[in-house]
């Protein structure tokens, strides 16, 4: 009796452990859980469109990570989207007429926003509002657009050897 | 025309011996509910199969975790995407190499002692005695030690996947530099949870197979020390093969 307690209690760990290994993946692995971070202060800046941007995607400037996405919502009175950034506490002197824009890495790589440094005397700090802001470029419309003033111009050219 | 007789005799020893296993499945089954009315001897049993695997499947999960971030990063690294690291080790470990190499690793850990320990009772008449003193040894010592290894390996799959993605997370982000952020956020978005399922549901057949193969062999051995030898090297030999066919099969039904 007493040379078993040692292993009930292995055996009780053991399952333990496995049960957590399975909490584990299935929290941090998949997206059930909202990531929980409160270091830094936050940010807001509105875009017309967010393409591809996600909740801890990259916050940079000059191209040095200095913060996270932390929520993108849609403001149903205004009509577009609303994107919370938080900055790291050590940036605190990032002008406040700045500009956000949402940048891809690579031609297909992960969208995140880049932040230009703006002229003002005056910093962001919790609850600021970036003004300036740049949309997602999206592939497909920019290649339908390259085609479509390809066709006008086409149109254009050929027209006048049509009159001639 | 002697090979043609040869295939065809080692196709029906193979018919026959899959057929025995698996009505040796069902005199198991039978014996379970009873074997649950005695849970010390399940966890006994859980603690030789479970527990005394635990390092080597920690070991293994961390190197293995390791080298899929290892190669994974220097893949990704050419097609300038470092960042879905995360999700491809994730899904990599989950949905095929957790469940298997556990299966694999477990059948030479545990598999083979259960083979050994049980074929030792044939052997040395243990058995025949169980049965002259009216003790169903199915009961008392094959359906608790099939029941212990087919709780531990799923436990076990999660911990190997626990752990090695851990140890890709720590190649990848902490030594190769892939942004830590993007690691993660990565793996969650393309991680479904019934991508777990499918690693889960894996991992409870292979239990199953894998303790099965092994109390079988055991339980059916030659009574003499060759004979016990031969029935571990047996478990380990059918074990593996079975594992990666029942793999294949899983992956195209739930794919």
């Amino acid at each position: 009796m007493e040379s078993s307690r040692p292993r009930e209690l292995g055996t009780g760990l053991f399952v333990f452990l496995g049960f957590a290994a399975l909490l584990f993946l299935a929290t941090q692995t998949t997206d059930l859980d909202e990531y929980a971070g409160d270091e830094g202060y936050r940010v807001t800046a509105r875009f017309e469109d967010v393409a591809g941007l996600k909740v801890r995607s990259q916050v940079t400037m000059s191209g040095v990570n200095i913060g996270r996405v932390e929520s993108i919502k849609f403001d149903n009175d205004r009509l577009d989207a609303v994107v919370t950034l938080r900055i790291n506490s050590q940036f605190n002197r990032i002008p406040d007429d700045s500009d956000a824009s949402i940048l891809t890495a690579g031609l297909l790589g992960s969208k995140y926003v880049g932040i230009g440094a703006g002229g003002a005397d005056t910093y962001l700090a919790e609850g600021s509002e970036l003004q300036i802001t740049q949309s997602a470029v999206i592939l497909e419309q920019l290649i339908g657009k390259f085609l479509f003033s390809k066709a006008e111009e086409g149109d254009s050219s050929a027209s006048p050897a049509a009159t001639e | 025309m002697t090979l043609f007789m040869q295939l065809q005799g080692s196709l029906l020893a193979s018919m026959r011996k899959l057929g025995a296993v698996v009505l040796f499945l069902g005199e198991i089954l039978a014996q379970c509910p009873a074997a649950f009315t005695r849970p010390r001897l399940i966890s006994a049993q859980v603690h030789n199969a479970g527990v005394l695997s635990l390092v080597i499947i920690m070991t293994s999960a961390f190197f293995v975790g390791m080298v899929i971030g290892l190669q994974g990063y220097d893949s990704l690294a050419r097609l300038r995407q470092e960042d879905i690291l995360g999700a491809g080790v994730a899904l990599t470990l989950i949905k095929e190499l957790g469940p298997v190499v556990t299966a694999l690793l477990f059948a030479g850990r545990a598999g083979t002692a259960l083979a050994s320990e049980i074929g030792l009772m044939r052997a040395t008449d243990q058995l025949a005695a169980m049965e002259v003193m009216a003790i169903d040894p199915i009961r008392r010592i094959v359906a608790p030690r099939f029941v212990g290894g087919a709780i531990s390996v799923p436990l076990l799959t999660a911990v190997f996947n626990a752990i090695g993605i851990l140890g890709a997370w720590f190649i990848g982000v902490y030594i190769m530099g892939v942004d830590g952020g993007a690691f993660w956020s990565q793996m969650q978005e393309y991680v479904d949870p019934s991508d777990i399922g499918e690693g889960v549901s894996k991992s409870i057949v292979f239990g199953i197979a894998a303790s099965l193969i092994a109390v079988y062999e055991g339980y059916n051995c030659a009574p003499t020390a060759e004979g016990v030898g031969m029935a571990t090297t047996r478990t380990v030999v059918t074990t593996s093969i079975a594992v990666l066919i029942l793999d294949y099969m899983i992956t195209a039904f739930l794919i």
